[in-house]
């Protein structure tokens, strides 16, 4: 079925310079391979589109059912050179919690 | 594991020059802690305090800090509280000093030891490390920094655990630092308290990802989380604490009775917060692997945190520099229904061809409409027709050019009278020109920093 990944993990980003990070955790250990198969680098890029203007990069970290993404050139040049109201990156979490992915239909019992 | 007679509690106390007045307050009176450590400088602080020290050599530091320690230190002192904080900015020695003397006027001469950390500053050695060969170049562009050598407005290395360590076995009750690693204000307690060796990389690296947690204070206890947020009592929260036992193991938790929530969720999302490449977290004092650790919910707000894996330190230490970049300003129009964005829209364009008509550039003009997608952008889909109001928001920058910035201040004040309907919310007046503050990161071989440590009876 098809699931925005609000309904099955939550996020927190920040900033580091013009980079944003986004780290986006499984709500349940069940759904953190989904996350990995789904939600890739290329996808990521696609959804910041106009956003992210440089690369996309990913780390795992099935330790604690998380991902973590780095998005370059994506602030407007950063910390307190940008003039965007989310310089800092803040809301890339929540907009990325936005996606809409393939959930298997098995695992959707799960989403509370 | 139980908060047991060898267990030692950090708490954290403030996240940010800014954070919650009350919180370290709060830390020491809602329950027992060993250690209250607070973070205050954020990368821009250090050129906000360079400026304060330029116009008055007695500032340049983060001045909340005075009046906190004469609310809590009576208490501090009376139950072995031991205070670490990077509250010295650019002048820890005028912090040191005023603390000593806020000590004595509530009654703690003779019995208040204040250390201070110094050597962290390079900004009046600068010229000296670039004649000997240290480039200092931007580890994000390469550049060098002769590049904006004019322009600099601070430089500072971030210290690691030594001088903090050596501090606390002198027997400081209040550490002062300057431009610390912001792990350290919790690692270099624990190391002490524990004695650990400074080539234990496993345990140092469980400090690190206990100083993490720590570091931006609420953000790890419910603050920010995405997960239940309506449930949580935020007018009261109480900030993480960390039960640090000597085999590295740690409990994170906050006061009972105190709001917010410790929840492998809320814990999780302050781990992953600011985060690079997960498997290389450097620090001065060693390289920290965050896919080593494992969490655990033992109990109600408390996250056991176990496994944590590290290696060396590098022979190197980062350094940041700050920088005058120019000026910006942002103006701001508030557009009622009906047809708000719509109007928001077109005084954006008025404005554009106003700047255009007498020749104003800049090197980027950015528009927003706040309630109509500032934050998501595209990703917010299409705006809803009967919006009640937007905010029309346009920043505008210079590199050197202040004039232009200001006059871009006065043109949007013209909107008021001289655009589109229901144009209101100016109440502020006209907006204020910044300059703005670019930020350098270099490195520095650990051998041209020499920290020093002094401690001192108020």
């Amino acid at each position: 079925m098809r699931v925005k990944l609000l309904q099955i993990a939550h996020a927190r980003s920040g900033d580091k310079g013009d980079t944003a990070n986004i780290g986006l955790i499984a709500l349940r250990p069940e759904f953190y391979p989904i996350l990995v198969k789904e939600v890739t680098c290329e996808r990521v890029k696609e959804h910041f589109k106009g956003i992210c203007k440089g690369p996309v990069e990913c780390f795992e970290l099935p330790n604690l059912n998380a991902l973590n993404f780095l998005l370059h050139s994506s602030l407007g040049g950063g910390g307190t050179l940008s003039l965007r109201t989310d310089a800092q990156a803040k809301t890339f979490g929540a907009a990325l919690l936005r996606m809409e992915i393939e959930l298997p239909d098995d695992l959707a019992g799960l989403i509370d | 594991m139980s908060a047991g007679a060898t267990s030692v509690r950090i708490a954290s106390g403030q996240g940010f020059w800014g954070d919650w007045l009350e919180a370290p307050v709060r830390q020491v009176e809602a329950g027992p802690i060993d250690y209250l450590v607070m973070d205050y400088l954020a990368e821009v602080t250090m050129s906000i305090l360079q400026k304060q020290r330029n116009r008055n050599p007695s500032q340049g530091y983060a001045r909340d800090f005075v009046p906190l320690m004469g609310r809590i230190l009576p208490t501090c002192i009376e139950r072995g509280i031991r205070v670490i904080a990077n509250a010295g900015g650019v002048n820890p020695l005028a912090c040191a000093e005023s603390v000593r003397e806020l000590a004595r006027q509530v009654g703690l001469a003779g019995r208040a030891r204040i250390g201070v950390i110094t050597g962290d500053d390079l900004m009046e050695r600068l010229d000296d490390l670039l004649a000997e060969g240290i480039e200092l170049r931007n580890m994000d562009t390469d550049e060098p920094l002769e590049s904006v050598r004019e322009l600099i407005q601070s430089a500072n290395a971030y210290i690691g655990a030594a001088p903090m360590i050596e501090a606390l076995r002198q027997g400081a009750d209040v550490v002062v630092a300057g431009r610390t690693t912001d792990t350290a204000l919790t690692y270099a307690p624990m190391m002490f308290e524990h004695g650990w060796a400074a080539d234990d990389w496993d345990k140092i690296a469980a400090g690190v990802v206990a100083g993490h947690i720590n570091e931006c204070g609420a953000q790890a206890t419910g603050g920010n989380t995405g997960v239940d947020w309506e449930s949580i009592d935020y007018s009261d929260i109480g900030y993480p604490i960390i039960e640090s036992r000597a085999d590295g193991e740690f409990v994170v938790t906050k006061h009972d009775g105190l709001g917010g929530r410790v929840t492998v969720a809320t814990v999780t999302e302050q781990l992953v917060y600011e985060m690079g490449d997960p498997s290389e977290y450097i620090t001065p004092d060693c390289v920290a692997d965050f896919r080593t650790i494992q969490l655990e919910q033992e109990g109600e707000d408390r996250v056991r945190v176990f496994g944590a894996g590290g290696g060396p330190a590098t022979d190197m230490l980062k350094v940041s520099i700050s920088y005058r970049a120019g000026y910006k300003t942002t103006g701001r129009m508030v557009y009622s229904w009906p047809d708000a964005y719509a109007k928001a829209q077109a005084a954006d364009r008025t404005i554009r061809a106003r700047l255009d008509r007498v020749g104003l550039r800049f090197d980027e003009i950015y528009t927003e409409h706040l309630g109509a997608g500032a934050c998501h952008g595209p990703l917010a889909g299409a705006v809803p027709r009967d919006l009640p109001e937007v905010e029309l928001r346009i920043g505008v920058r210079h590199s050197t050019n202040r004039h232009a910035v200001e006059r871009f201040a006065r043109e949007i004040a013209s909107l008021i009278l001289a655009g589109p309907p229901t144009a209101t919310g100016f109440g502020g007046g006209r907006p204020r020109v910044q300059e703005m503050v670019a930020y350098w990161p270099a490195l520095i071989p650990k051998t041209h920093v020499h920290p020093e440590v002094q401690v001192e009876v108020a």
